[in-house]
Protein backbone atom coordinates (compact mmCIF):
# COMPACT_ATOMS: atom_id res chain seq x y z
CA UNK A 1 0.00 0.00 0.00
CA UNK A 2 1.32 3.39 -0.89
CA UNK A 3 0.49 5.15 2.33
CA UNK A 4 1.69 3.80 5.64
CA UNK A 5 -1.07 3.34 8.16
CA UNK A 6 -0.30 5.38 11.22
CA UNK A 7 -2.45 5.11 14.34
CA UNK A 8 -5.77 6.84 13.61
CA UNK A 9 -5.84 10.48 14.53
CA UNK A 10 -8.18 11.04 17.49
CA UNK A 11 -10.24 13.57 15.54
CA UNK A 12 -10.77 11.07 12.72
CA UNK A 13 -11.89 8.43 15.19
CA UNK A 14 -14.63 10.78 16.32
CA UNK A 15 -15.69 11.73 12.82
CA UNK A 16 -16.01 8.22 11.48
CA UNK A 17 -19.22 6.91 13.09
CA UNK A 18 -21.27 9.92 12.06
CA UNK A 19 -19.72 10.45 8.65
CA UNK A 20 -19.23 6.98 7.27
CA UNK A 21 -21.69 5.12 9.46
CA UNK A 22 -25.15 3.68 9.03
CA UNK A 23 -26.71 6.18 6.65
CA UNK A 24 -24.20 5.76 3.83
CA UNK A 25 -24.40 1.99 4.01
CA UNK A 26 -28.18 2.09 4.30
CA UNK A 27 -28.37 4.05 1.05
CA UNK A 28 -26.21 1.47 -0.70
CA UNK A 29 -28.25 -1.42 0.70
CA UNK A 30 -31.48 0.26 -0.40
CA UNK A 31 -30.08 0.69 -3.91
CA UNK A 32 -29.20 -2.99 -4.14
CA UNK A 33 -32.64 -4.07 -2.90
CA UNK A 34 -34.90 -1.67 -4.78
CA UNK A 35 -33.25 -0.91 -8.10
CA UNK A 36 -32.79 -4.27 -9.80
CA UNK A 37 -35.74 -5.13 -12.07
CA UNK A 38 -37.90 -8.05 -10.92
CA UNK A 39 -38.99 -9.12 -14.40
CA UNK A 40 -36.52 -10.84 -16.71
CA UNK A 41 -35.12 -8.65 -19.48
CA UNK A 42 -36.91 -9.22 -22.79
CA UNK A 43 -34.59 -11.01 -25.23
CA UNK A 44 -34.09 -9.24 -28.52
CA UNK A 45 -34.09 -11.90 -31.24
CA UNK A 46 -30.72 -12.04 -32.95
CA UNK A 47 -29.57 -11.26 -35.49
CA UNK A 48 -31.49 -8.05 -34.87
CA UNK A 49 -33.06 -6.09 -37.68
CA UNK A 50 -30.29 -4.22 -39.49
CA UNK A 51 -31.96 -0.89 -38.74
CA UNK A 52 -31.77 -1.51 -34.97
CA UNK A 53 -30.01 1.53 -33.56
CA UNK A 54 -28.29 -0.55 -30.88
CA UNK A 55 -26.06 -2.35 -33.38
CA UNK A 56 -24.10 0.84 -33.86
CA UNK A 57 -22.85 3.29 -31.28
CA UNK A 58 -21.34 6.67 -30.58
CA UNK A 59 -18.12 7.73 -32.26
CA UNK A 60 -15.30 9.44 -30.42
CA UNK A 61 -12.27 11.21 -31.76
CA UNK A 62 -9.24 13.22 -30.84
CA UNK A 63 -11.44 16.25 -30.13
CA UNK A 64 -12.99 14.31 -27.26
CA UNK A 65 -9.78 13.40 -25.45
CA UNK A 66 -6.85 15.68 -24.61
CA UNK A 67 -3.25 14.45 -24.95
CA UNK A 68 -2.78 14.34 -21.16
CA UNK A 69 -6.20 13.00 -20.21
CA UNK A 70 -4.76 9.50 -19.81
CA UNK A 71 -2.22 10.65 -17.18
CA UNK A 72 -3.95 11.15 -13.84
CA UNK A 73 -0.64 12.15 -12.21
CA UNK A 74 -0.34 15.30 -14.35
CA UNK A 75 -3.69 16.99 -13.95
CA UNK A 76 -2.55 19.41 -11.23
CA UNK A 77 0.51 21.51 -10.55
CA UNK A 78 1.98 19.03 -8.08
CA UNK A 79 2.49 15.28 -8.02
CA UNK A 80 -0.17 13.19 -6.30
CA UNK A 81 0.82 11.12 -3.29
CA UNK A 82 0.96 7.38 -3.79
CA UNK A 83 2.55 4.55 -5.72
CA UNK A 84 2.68 5.46 -9.40
CA UNK A 85 1.39 2.77 -11.74
CA UNK A 86 0.73 2.22 -15.42
CA UNK A 87 -2.41 0.29 -16.30
CA UNK A 88 -2.65 -0.86 -19.90
CA UNK A 89 -4.20 -3.55 -22.04
CA UNK A 90 -6.16 -4.40 -25.11
CA UNK A 91 -9.89 -4.08 -25.78
CA UNK A 92 -11.40 -6.66 -28.12
CA UNK A 93 -14.75 -8.18 -28.97
CA UNK A 94 -15.41 -11.83 -28.23
CA UNK A 95 -13.81 -12.86 -31.50
CA UNK A 96 -10.59 -11.15 -30.49
CA UNK A 97 -11.01 -8.31 -32.97
CA UNK A 98 -9.58 -5.04 -31.67
CA UNK A 99 -11.98 -2.28 -30.65
CA UNK A 100 -10.32 0.71 -32.33
CA UNK A 101 -10.57 4.40 -31.57
CA UNK A 102 -13.13 3.96 -28.82
CA UNK A 103 -13.43 5.77 -25.52
CA UNK A 104 -12.10 4.32 -22.27
CA UNK A 105 -12.88 6.23 -19.06
CA UNK A 106 -11.36 5.62 -15.64
CA UNK A 107 -12.16 6.84 -12.14
CA UNK A 108 -10.79 5.89 -8.75
CA UNK A 109 -10.08 6.75 -5.13
CA UNK A 110 -6.77 8.37 -4.17
CA UNK A 111 -3.94 6.53 -2.42
CA UNK A 112 -5.70 6.96 0.92
CA UNK A 113 -8.96 5.43 -0.33
CA UNK A 114 -10.88 8.70 -0.71
CA UNK A 115 -12.77 9.90 -3.79
CA UNK A 116 -12.65 13.56 -4.73
CA UNK A 117 -16.45 13.43 -4.73
CA UNK A 118 -18.74 15.36 -2.39
CA UNK A 119 -20.68 12.23 -1.43
CA UNK A 120 -17.59 10.37 -0.18
CA UNK A 121 -17.58 10.86 3.60
CA UNK A 122 -14.72 8.47 4.35
CA UNK A 123 -12.48 10.56 6.65
CA UNK A 124 -9.26 9.77 4.78
CA UNK A 125 -7.34 12.75 3.39
CA UNK A 126 -8.10 14.29 0.03
CA UNK A 127 -5.09 14.88 -2.22
CA UNK A 128 -5.05 18.37 -3.77
CA UNK A 129 -3.02 16.97 -6.66
CA UNK A 130 -5.32 14.09 -7.53
CA UNK A 131 -8.84 14.11 -8.95
CA UNK A 132 -8.86 10.47 -9.99
CA UNK A 133 -10.56 10.72 -13.39
CA UNK A 134 -9.04 10.04 -16.81
CA UNK A 135 -9.89 9.03 -20.34
CA UNK A 136 -8.20 7.82 -23.50
CA UNK A 137 -8.97 6.38 -26.91
CA UNK A 138 -7.95 2.86 -27.91
CA UNK A 139 -5.34 2.77 -30.67
CA UNK A 140 -5.41 0.91 -33.98
CA UNK A 141 -4.74 -2.36 -32.18
CA UNK A 142 -7.36 -1.77 -29.47
CA UNK A 143 -4.78 -0.80 -26.85
CA UNK A 144 -5.37 1.66 -24.02
CA UNK A 145 -2.94 3.02 -21.41
CA UNK A 146 -3.31 5.07 -18.22
CA UNK A 147 -0.71 6.52 -15.87
CA UNK A 148 -2.06 6.89 -12.34
CA UNK A 149 -1.47 5.99 -8.70
CA UNK A 150 -2.57 2.85 -6.95
CA UNK A 151 -5.85 3.53 -5.12
CA UNK A 152 -6.27 2.74 -1.45
CA UNK A 153 -8.85 0.42 0.09
CA UNK A 154 -11.90 2.02 1.69
CA UNK A 155 -14.64 0.96 4.11
CA UNK A 156 -18.24 0.46 3.04
CA UNK A 157 -19.56 1.67 6.38
CA UNK A 158 -21.35 -1.61 6.94
CA UNK A 159 -22.13 -2.96 10.43
CA UNK A 160 -19.50 -5.69 9.99
CA UNK A 161 -16.87 -3.23 8.69
CA UNK A 162 -16.58 -4.60 5.16
CA UNK A 163 -13.88 -2.91 2.99
CA UNK A 164 -13.45 -2.56 -0.72
CA UNK A 165 -10.27 -4.01 -2.20
CA UNK A 166 -8.22 -1.54 -4.24
CA UNK A 167 -9.99 -1.06 -7.56
CA UNK A 168 -10.23 1.12 -10.65
CA UNK A 169 -13.62 1.90 -12.19
CA UNK A 170 -13.66 1.52 -16.00
CA UNK A 171 -16.17 2.61 -18.64
CA UNK A 172 -15.85 1.28 -22.20
CA UNK A 173 -17.59 1.64 -25.54
CA UNK A 174 -17.53 -0.88 -28.33
CA UNK A 175 -18.61 -0.37 -31.91
CA UNK A 176 -22.21 -1.04 -30.87
CA UNK A 177 -24.35 0.39 -28.08
CA UNK A 178 -25.00 -3.20 -26.94
CA UNK A 179 -21.28 -3.61 -26.19
CA UNK A 180 -21.29 -0.92 -23.52
CA UNK A 181 -19.36 -2.00 -20.43
CA UNK A 182 -18.90 -0.44 -17.00
CA UNK A 183 -16.79 -2.51 -14.66
CA UNK A 184 -14.01 -2.52 -12.07
CA UNK A 185 -10.40 -3.72 -12.17
CA UNK A 186 -8.56 -5.21 -9.20
CA UNK A 187 -4.92 -5.82 -8.27
CA UNK A 188 -3.31 -9.28 -8.04
CA UNK A 189 -2.58 -10.62 -4.57
CA UNK A 190 -4.72 -8.08 -2.74
CA UNK A 191 -5.68 -9.74 0.56
CA UNK A 192 -9.05 -7.96 0.52
CA UNK A 193 -10.10 -9.58 -2.78
CA UNK A 194 -11.80 -12.73 -1.42
CA UNK A 195 -14.16 -10.72 0.80
CA UNK A 196 -14.90 -7.82 -1.54
CA UNK A 197 -18.72 -7.65 -1.67
CA UNK A 198 -18.90 -5.86 -5.02
CA UNK A 199 -16.50 -8.19 -6.78
CA UNK A 200 -18.33 -11.15 -5.28
CA UNK A 201 -21.53 -9.95 -6.94
CA UNK A 202 -20.08 -11.78 -9.96
CA UNK A 203 -21.10 -15.33 -9.04
CA UNK A 204 -18.87 -17.24 -11.46
CA UNK A 205 -15.34 -17.72 -10.11
CA UNK A 206 -13.70 -17.73 -13.54
CA UNK A 207 -15.47 -14.51 -14.47
CA UNK A 208 -14.45 -12.96 -11.15
CA UNK A 209 -10.83 -13.85 -11.89
CA UNK A 210 -11.03 -11.91 -15.15
CA UNK A 211 -11.50 -8.70 -13.16
CA UNK A 212 -7.99 -8.99 -11.69
CA UNK A 213 -5.05 -7.43 -13.55
CA UNK A 214 -1.57 -8.95 -13.79
CA UNK A 215 1.71 -7.36 -12.83
CA UNK A 216 3.59 -6.74 -16.08
CA UNK A 217 7.01 -5.21 -15.64
CA UNK A 218 7.27 -4.44 -19.35
CA UNK A 219 4.43 -1.93 -19.10
CA UNK A 220 5.89 0.19 -16.31
CA UNK A 221 8.26 3.12 -16.67
CA UNK A 222 11.72 2.00 -15.42
CA UNK A 223 12.59 3.63 -12.13
CA UNK A 224 9.24 5.36 -11.96
CA UNK A 225 6.24 3.06 -12.01
CA UNK A 226 5.10 -0.57 -12.02
CA UNK A 227 2.88 -1.78 -14.82
CA UNK A 228 -0.33 -3.77 -14.62
CA UNK A 229 -1.89 -5.44 -17.62
CA UNK A 230 -5.64 -5.82 -17.95
CA UNK A 231 -7.24 -6.96 -21.20
CA UNK A 232 -10.95 -6.37 -21.70
CA UNK A 233 -13.40 -8.37 -23.80
CA UNK A 234 -16.66 -6.68 -24.76
CA UNK A 235 -19.84 -8.72 -25.08
CA UNK A 236 -22.93 -8.13 -27.16
CA UNK A 237 -23.77 -8.05 -30.84
CA UNK A 238 -22.80 -5.36 -33.31
CA UNK A 239 -23.55 -4.70 -36.95
CA UNK A 240 -20.31 -6.38 -38.01
CA UNK A 241 -21.05 -9.30 -35.72
CA UNK A 242 -24.35 -10.16 -37.39
CA UNK A 243 -22.91 -9.58 -40.85
CA UNK A 244 -20.59 -12.51 -40.35
CA UNK A 245 -23.33 -14.95 -39.57
CA UNK A 246 -24.51 -14.06 -36.09
CA UNK A 247 -23.21 -15.18 -32.75
CA UNK A 248 -25.00 -18.47 -32.52
CA UNK B 1 -14.55 -20.03 -30.53
CA UNK B 2 -15.45 -17.00 -28.47
CA UNK B 3 -13.45 -15.26 -25.76
CA UNK B 4 -15.20 -15.04 -22.40
CA UNK B 5 -16.41 -11.48 -21.80
CA UNK B 6 -15.21 -9.22 -19.01
CA UNK B 7 -17.99 -9.11 -16.40
CA UNK B 8 -19.90 -5.95 -15.65
CA UNK B 9 -19.69 -4.24 -12.23
CA UNK B 10 -21.81 -1.50 -10.72
CA UNK B 11 -21.07 2.10 -11.62
CA UNK B 12 -21.19 2.92 -7.89
CA UNK B 13 -21.90 6.33 -6.35
CA UNK B 14 -18.72 8.20 -7.31
CA UNK B 15 -18.68 8.37 -11.12
CA UNK B 16 -19.58 12.05 -11.01
CA UNK B 17 -16.02 13.35 -11.29
CA UNK B 18 -15.39 11.31 -14.42
CA UNK B 19 -18.39 10.65 -16.64
CA UNK B 20 -20.75 13.65 -16.83
CA UNK B 21 -19.52 16.38 -19.18
CA UNK B 22 -20.69 19.89 -20.07
CA UNK B 23 -23.89 19.95 -22.15
CA UNK B 24 -23.95 16.15 -22.07
CA UNK B 25 -27.75 16.21 -22.25
CA UNK B 26 -27.80 18.62 -25.20
CA UNK B 27 -27.66 16.33 -28.20
CA UNK B 28 -29.47 18.90 -30.36
CA UNK B 29 -27.24 21.64 -31.75
CA UNK B 30 -27.75 24.93 -29.93
CA UNK B 31 -30.83 26.79 -31.13
CA UNK B 32 -31.85 24.09 -33.60
CA UNK B 33 -35.43 24.81 -34.73
CA UNK B 34 -36.43 21.13 -34.59
CA UNK B 35 -35.06 20.48 -31.09
CA UNK B 36 -37.33 18.64 -28.68
CA UNK B 37 -37.07 18.02 -24.94
CA UNK B 38 -37.42 14.55 -23.46
CA UNK B 39 -37.61 14.45 -19.71
CA UNK B 40 -38.79 12.32 -16.82
CA UNK B 41 -37.95 10.68 -13.53
CA UNK B 42 -36.07 7.54 -12.64
CA UNK B 43 -37.73 5.74 -9.72
CA UNK B 44 -36.93 2.68 -7.63
CA UNK B 45 -39.18 -0.20 -6.51
CA UNK B 46 -40.90 1.94 -3.90
CA UNK B 47 -41.37 4.87 -6.26
CA UNK B 48 -38.60 6.90 -4.66
CA UNK B 49 -36.54 9.05 -7.02
CA UNK B 50 -33.09 7.74 -7.99
CA UNK B 51 -30.81 10.76 -7.65
CA UNK B 52 -27.60 9.09 -8.85
CA UNK B 53 -28.58 7.39 -12.10
CA UNK B 54 -26.68 8.06 -15.32
CA UNK B 55 -28.66 7.88 -18.56
CA UNK B 56 -27.00 7.39 -21.95
CA UNK B 57 -28.92 7.82 -25.19
CA UNK B 58 -27.99 6.70 -28.69
CA UNK B 59 -30.20 7.34 -31.69
CA UNK B 60 -30.44 7.83 -35.43
CA UNK B 61 -30.12 11.31 -36.88
CA UNK B 62 -33.25 12.92 -38.38
CA UNK B 63 -32.18 11.60 -41.80
CA UNK B 64 -32.08 8.06 -40.40
CA UNK B 65 -28.31 7.72 -40.42
CA UNK B 66 -26.70 5.77 -37.59
CA UNK B 67 -23.13 6.71 -38.27
CA UNK B 68 -22.81 9.25 -35.46
CA UNK B 69 -20.03 11.81 -35.49
CA UNK B 70 -16.96 12.26 -33.34
CA UNK B 71 -16.98 15.03 -30.79
CA UNK B 72 -19.53 13.42 -28.50
CA UNK B 73 -17.74 14.66 -25.36
CA UNK B 74 -16.90 18.13 -26.68
CA UNK B 75 -20.08 19.68 -27.96
CA UNK B 76 -19.18 22.05 -30.77
CA UNK B 77 -22.72 23.45 -30.85
CA UNK B 78 -23.28 22.42 -34.47
CA UNK B 79 -22.74 18.71 -34.93
CA UNK B 80 -25.40 16.13 -34.13
CA UNK B 81 -23.48 13.14 -32.74
CA UNK B 82 -26.50 10.98 -31.85
CA UNK B 83 -25.19 10.41 -28.35
CA UNK B 84 -26.00 11.99 -25.01
CA UNK B 85 -25.19 11.36 -21.38
CA UNK B 86 -27.18 12.93 -18.57
CA UNK B 87 -27.17 12.25 -14.83
CA UNK B 88 -30.39 12.50 -12.83
CA UNK B 89 -30.64 15.37 -10.36
CA UNK B 90 -31.55 15.18 -6.67
CA UNK B 91 -35.18 14.61 -7.57
CA UNK B 92 -34.31 11.74 -9.90
CA UNK B 93 -35.15 13.94 -12.90
CA UNK B 94 -33.35 14.18 -16.22
CA UNK B 95 -33.73 16.36 -19.31
CA UNK B 96 -32.46 15.50 -22.79
CA UNK B 97 -32.61 17.99 -25.65
CA UNK B 98 -32.37 16.25 -28.96
CA UNK B 99 -33.71 15.89 -32.51
CA UNK B 100 -36.33 13.29 -33.36
CA UNK B 101 -34.75 10.23 -35.00
CA UNK B 102 -35.44 9.20 -38.56
CA UNK B 103 -35.46 5.50 -39.46
CA UNK B 104 -35.49 3.57 -36.18
CA UNK B 105 -38.31 5.41 -34.34
CA UNK B 106 -36.77 5.28 -30.89
CA UNK B 107 -33.88 6.36 -28.73
CA UNK B 108 -31.77 3.53 -27.35
CA UNK B 109 -31.31 4.10 -23.62
CA UNK B 110 -28.73 2.64 -21.25
CA UNK B 111 -29.41 3.18 -17.54
CA UNK B 112 -26.56 3.02 -15.05
CA UNK B 113 -27.03 3.31 -11.29
CA UNK B 114 -25.45 2.37 -8.02
CA UNK B 115 -26.85 -0.96 -6.86
CA UNK B 116 -27.17 -2.37 -10.39
CA UNK B 117 -24.52 -4.98 -11.10
CA UNK B 118 -25.11 -4.36 -14.77
CA UNK B 119 -26.55 -1.44 -16.71
CA UNK B 120 -30.03 -1.77 -18.20
CA UNK B 121 -30.95 -1.34 -21.86
CA UNK B 122 -34.33 -0.08 -22.96
CA UNK B 123 -35.93 1.96 -25.75
CA UNK B 124 -37.77 5.26 -25.79
CA UNK B 125 -40.23 5.37 -28.69
CA UNK B 126 -40.68 9.06 -29.38
CA UNK B 127 -42.45 9.06 -32.72
CA UNK B 128 -45.45 6.96 -33.74
CA UNK B 129 -43.99 3.47 -33.85
CA UNK B 130 -44.73 1.57 -37.06
CA UNK B 131 -47.47 -1.03 -36.52
CA UNK B 132 -45.04 -3.78 -37.42
CA UNK B 133 -42.41 -2.93 -34.82
CA UNK B 134 -41.27 -6.39 -33.78
CA UNK B 135 -40.36 -5.56 -30.21
CA UNK B 136 -43.52 -3.63 -29.38
CA UNK B 137 -45.71 -6.22 -31.09
CA UNK B 138 -44.27 -8.97 -28.89
CA UNK B 139 -45.14 -7.19 -25.62
CA UNK B 140 -48.45 -7.21 -23.73
CA UNK B 141 -50.16 -3.82 -23.94
CA UNK B 142 -49.42 -2.71 -20.37
CA UNK B 143 -45.74 -3.47 -20.71
CA UNK B 144 -45.57 -1.93 -24.18
CA UNK B 145 -46.75 1.36 -22.73
CA UNK B 146 -43.61 1.60 -20.59
CA UNK B 147 -41.56 2.18 -23.75
CA UNK B 148 -43.66 4.97 -25.21
CA UNK B 149 -42.78 8.60 -24.57
CA UNK B 150 -45.88 10.79 -24.19
CA UNK B 151 -46.21 14.28 -25.66
CA UNK B 152 -46.52 16.59 -22.68
CA UNK B 153 -49.93 18.29 -22.62
CA UNK B 154 -49.64 22.03 -23.05
CA UNK B 155 -45.91 22.01 -23.74
CA UNK B 156 -44.74 22.20 -27.30
CA UNK B 157 -42.03 19.84 -28.46
CA UNK B 158 -41.80 18.22 -25.04
CA UNK B 159 -42.07 14.52 -24.29
CA UNK B 160 -42.13 12.66 -21.01
CA UNK B 161 -40.51 9.27 -20.39
CA UNK B 162 -40.20 7.88 -16.87
CA UNK B 163 -38.02 4.92 -15.97
CA UNK B 164 -39.37 2.57 -13.30
CA UNK B 165 -36.54 0.26 -12.32
CA UNK B 166 -38.58 -2.24 -10.34
CA UNK B 167 -42.08 -3.30 -9.33
CA UNK B 168 -45.42 -1.93 -10.49
CA UNK B 169 -45.12 -0.34 -13.92
CA UNK B 170 -41.60 -1.71 -14.28
CA UNK B 171 -40.01 -0.52 -17.52
CA UNK B 172 -39.30 -3.20 -20.12
CA UNK B 173 -35.56 -3.80 -20.22
CA UNK B 174 -33.87 -5.59 -23.09
CA UNK B 175 -31.53 -8.56 -23.17
CA UNK B 176 -29.00 -8.39 -26.01
CA UNK B 177 -26.98 -11.38 -24.89
CA UNK B 178 -29.03 -14.08 -26.63
CA UNK B 179 -26.26 -14.31 -29.20
CA UNK B 180 -24.03 -16.56 -27.10
FE1 LIG C 1 -15.05 2.56 -5.93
Amino acid sequence: MALSEPAPHPAQEQIRPAAAGDSAFAAAARAVALRAPLKPAVPVPLPAAPEAAELTGPVFGTADVGPLDHDLTRQHHGEPIGERIVVAGRVTDRRGRPVRGQLVELWQANAAGRYAHPLDRHPAPLDPHFTGAGRCLTDGDGRYRFVTIRPGAYPLGSPDDAWRASHLHFSLFGTAFTQRLVTQMYFPGDPLLPADLIRNAVSDAAARARLVSALDRTLGEPGRSLGYRWDIVLDGPSATWTETGGAR
Amino acid sequence: MLLPPTPSQTIGPYYGTALPFPRGGDAAPAGHPAAVALHGHVRDGEGAPVPDALLEFWQAAPDGSLTGAPGSLRRDGETFTGWARVPTDRDGHYVLRTLLPGGAPYLALCVHARGLNRHLFTRVYVTDPPPGDALLAALPADRRATLLARPEAGRRDTYRFDVKLQGEGETVFLDWSAGD
